[in-house]
């Protein structure tokens, strides 16, 4: 089954661009990336696209189909009504490069500014021992492929630039829970206070939870319900709950 | 209620920041795309139906807690106005009728209750994401432009309250006891005979598993019952409450909608039967 779609890519660098069209060819089972790589072999030998293994882990294809955020690689064509014009765009959160291509080094700049895994101290490498129960939550969070399709669409920065310096994003909040839920991470004892940080830091404040970082995950974490609002819970522990810190005064609890 | 949001006013062009520099998807680093959204879908839907519903709500809910009037219907009381905590309630046999206030109270009784759920679904993890993309489009949906030129979320005044919705958790709970006493009531008759059980009975039963679910599923129930503890190895029993408020929780949404509506008809119900429009057809 095969049908020519109309596609329209936005072509351009930070001097300036628009959407191109182009009438391609669409073969059953293809994906949004396929088209764009026939589209580089037939029609636009200079299109500009970043991708790595056209199975959804490297994170590297995102981008925005029809104005939502996601992977061309994951994004099948048959989703498309045949006479529908496909719309192909960069991550608009971004500064783009060329074409498809974006700088996300904010994301980096922000993965860096999350205090590492501290090693607790009484433990040699190799001595680690971890119960399953007690990683469970954050090996949901390891599935994240950082293809910063959620960093994109969060409109904390995607419609306030201003906000960037502020806000770590879903994906580095969801870090910082990630680590605060480690079962052998010392940060506290080492003076660290991963749940207050990530309030007066890590702009956690800012995020309104209305969840479009869930919604455009491709690995379907649910970030939002087991990461920020779960850390939302514990920064409130920390700053917004007398009893809790009345309770941590007289006993060591949360452990 | 101020959302952290400054709305721009009709001359200004929303993709403009204060200064005069574009802004947002606009700024000029970013790909050079004139509109707003390249959304296709039908994506104001969801928002759209959203403000209706709770829009619909509030206008019913007002009306309600404020008429003061035709909320007891033997042996039902509305859970609007339950408990009843003023000199000037309607005398309910057995029922949830304390007066705390006293006799200088001479507003509704319904309002001095109401604040404790009204907070709590106000503060509610859910609702928050409904009114902000309902009603203050903050944003309209995802990778929708928002119509506001600055953004502080929830880290200043008032916004910044919303994380006392733990304590209105605390409240919620005895209110949800007292709806479930009412509901016992229930299985009463008219004369307040014991063993009888009518379609209000089960309007009553059906509201208070729904009001009991969604009150269990809250974020902050999930925090407080396991999800503050860093070992769950070492607290077995809260791990499996937190794993079953955990599978609550994923349907906190429709919880939060489905208890909305059953609260409403519980009220809707004993209104009609107090206004004489039908009677309570017995089961037994």
């Amino acid at each position: 089954m095969t049908h020519t779609a109309h596609f329209k890519v936005w072509r351009g660098d930070a001097e300036g661009g628009g959407l191109a069209d182009y009438d391609i060819e669409v073969n059953e089972g293809e994906v949004v990336l396929d088209i764009i790589h026939r589209l580089q072999a037939t029609q636009a030998p200079d299109l500009a696209v970043r991708w790595n293994c056209k199975a959804g882990k490297c994170g590297s294809c995102s981008a925005e189909i029809n104005g939502r955020p996601r992977l061309l690689c994951m994004t099948r064509m048959s989703v498309f009504d045949p006479a529908e014009t496909v719309t192909v765009t960069p991550m608009r959160a971004f500064p783009v490069m060329r074409d498809l291509v974006t700088d996300v080094s904010f994301n980096y700049t922000k993965a860096r500014e999350v205090p590492a895994f501290v090693p607790p101290p009484e433990l040699e490498p190799g001595e680690y021992r971890m119960m399953q129960e007690d990683v469970g939550r954050s090996q949901e969070f390891r599935k994240c492929i950082e293809c910063f399709l959620c960093q994109d669409t969060c409109h904390v920065v995607r419609d306030h630039e201003e906000n960037k310096p502020a806000f770590a994003g879903p994906r580095f909040l969801m870090r910082v829970a990630e680590l605060d839920m480690h079962p052998l991470d010392a940060a506290a004892e080492s003076g660290l206070d991963r749940k207050r940080t990530a309030q007066e830091e890590h702009g956690l404040g800012y995020c309104n939870i209305t969840k479009c970082c869930t919604e455009v995950c491709p690995e379907n974490i649910k970030i939002t319900d087991n990461a920020l609002i779960p850390l939302k819970e514990r920064a409130a522990d920390r700053k917004y709950d007398p009893l809790v810190w009345l309770g941590n005064k007289i006993r060591r609890r949360g452990e | 209620m101020s959302t952290g949001t400054d709305p721009t006013t009709a001359t200004d062009d929303p993709g403009e920041a204060p200064g005069g520099a574009r802004r947002g998807v606009y700024a000029p680093s970013r790909a050079a795309i004139s509109a707003a959204h390249l959304r296709t879908d039908r994506w104001w839907l969801a928002p759209a139906a959203t403000a209706a519903g709770l829009l619909a709500f509030i206008v019913y809910s007002t009306w309600r807690a404020l008429a003061n009037a035709d909320y007891y219907a033997a042996p039902y009381v509305s859970p609007f106005y339950s408990p009843c905590l003023a000199e000037n309630c309607e005398p309910m046999k057995g029922g949830p009728n304390w007066a705390l206030f006293g006799d200088w109270w001479g507003l509704s009784p319904a309002v001095i209750i109401l604040i404790f759920p009204l907070g709590f679904r106000l503060t509610c993890y859910y609702y928050r994401k409904a009114y902000y993309r309902g009603f203050w489009a903050s944003p309209p949906a995802c990778a929708v432009a928002e119509p506001h030129r600055r953004y502080t979320g929830e880290t200043r005044f008032p916004l910044v309250l919303q994380n006392i919705h733990r304590y209105f958790f605390y409240a919620a709970v005895p209110v949800a006891v007292i709806l479930t006493y009412d509901t016992v009531l229930g299985f009463r008759d008219e004369h307040y005979e014991w063993g009888h059980m009518g379609l209000g009975t089960l309007v009553m039963l059906v509201n208070i598993v729904l009001i009991w679910a969604y009150t269990i599923s809250c974020h902050s129930c999930r925090h407080i019952i396991g999800g503050r503890l860093k070992h769950f190895s070492k607290h077995p029993v809260r791990y499996r409450l937190w794993g079953w408020v955990g599978r609550l929780n994923e349907r906190h949404m429709l919880l939060a909608w489905a208890s909305l509506v059953s609260v409403a008809v519980a009220d809707l119900y004993v209104y009609l039967l107090a206004t004489g429009v039908f009677d309570d057809p017995k089961l037994f």
